[in-house]
């Protein structure tokens, strides 16, 4: 009986347990793969960056969104829109640098590290650094050039988890051949 | 959380990366499938632990057939399995007529070379499933026509 019971509120819960479990699985598979973590950090981010250019437009077609004036509309976007769409949780958009071209993302809850705990021989593995890769794919294609990075990890000890994006250049558009 | 794109991006990401992984000498597809079942089990495993957390124990080998068909099916492709079949000797079919991996790829014939690559995670996921409710089986898939597609469960007995 109790299975029928809990089965609505579990299916949700267990639908991003699926994809933590996944990516788990993944990062354990990477570090068999290579033989230092920074390969495994280039690889998860390589890999973001190529899910980021497609999820963009799966965003896009979803939320209704046009482009972004500013990179301060943008940074709210990602924090409330784009983060609480595909993995349940609101960053806070804080540390703005004076020139506006630079903020942080706060994550109290991180999704992908449900389950996870970093043993002591992995000390340079950014685990979650698909999550930059994703970013970074994702606001190529809307013609932005970000750099984007891990400065605070809790999976490393620290209070929270912190992404820092930094606006590098506007991509200008290419205008096919033969066209004005 | 919304998010079933996600995680379908991610098993793209997932199977491509092991298929280039896996390139320079064999490129039989033993060892792809081989390593994504792997992947796949190990998910499997922890998603049953997590599952079956509340719910009663089993009676028998069927009420978990059935479970991985309808609980397990629904909460990760959010739909149930179309065909359950036994021989009621340890041999189970399981159809999925629309399976979710396959349904952005093709309806149809087309890239049909390419489909088991995109079955071996879910085969681990079902055998990793069964092997932590105390079952050993081993899980094959096939598929004739796109987004159709059965897996074969032989539970292993020793």
């Amino acid at each position: 009986m109790s299975r029928q019971a809990n089965r609505a509120t579990e299916n949700k819960k267990i639908s991003s347990e699926l994809f933590s479990l996944t990516y788990g699985a993944l990062v354990t598979q990477l570090c068999k793969d290579y033989e230092n973590d920074e390969d495994v950090n280039k690889q998860l981010d390589k890999m973001g960056y190529n899910i980021g250019v497609r999820i963009i437009e799966d965003f896009l077609a979803r939320s209704n969104i046009g482009r972004c004036n500013d990179f301060r509309e943008t940074a709210d976007v990602i924090a409330k829109t784009a983060f609480k769409i595909y993995l349940g949780v609101t960053p806070t958009v804080t540390n703005w640098s004076p020139a506006g071209d630079e903020f942080s993302l706060l994550l109290e809850t991180n999704p992908l590290v449900d389950f996870v705990e970093l043993p002591d021989n992995h000390s340079n593995l950014v685990y979650s650094s698909m999550l930059c890769g994703v970013l970074r794919g994702a606001l190529e294609m809307v013609q932005m050039a970000v750099d984007v990075r891990f400065v605070q990890d809790s999976l490393k000890g620290d209070g929270s988890t912190e992404i820092r994006l930094k606006f590098l250049k506007r991509i200008e558009e290419n205008i096919p051949a033969g066209e004005e | 959380m919304g998010d079933e794109a996600l995680f379908e991006f991610l098993h793209m990401e997932v199977v491509s990366y092991v298929c280039h992984s896996v390139q320079q000498d064999d490129t039989e597809n033993g060892k792809v499938t081989a390593k994504l079942e792997n992947l796949g089990y190990r998910v499997g495993q922890g998603l049953v632990e997590r599952f079956t957390r509340d719910s009663p124990r089993f009676k028998d080998e069927l009420d978990v057939m059935k479970f991985i068909c309808k609980d397990f099916w629904t909460s990760v492709f959010k739909k149930q399995i179309d065909n359950l079949r036994t021989n009621h000797q340890g041999v189970y079919v399981l159809q999925d007529n629309r399976f979710r991996m396959l349904t952005q790829i093709s309806c149809g014939k087309q890239y049909l070379e390419h489909a088991p690559k995109f079955l071996a995670f879910t085969c681990g996921l079902v055998r990793g499933g069964l092997s932590n409710l105390g079952i050993n089986s081993v899980v094959t898939a096939e598929v004739s026509v796109m987004p159709a597609c059965k897996f074969q469960v032989m539970i292993q007995r020793s």
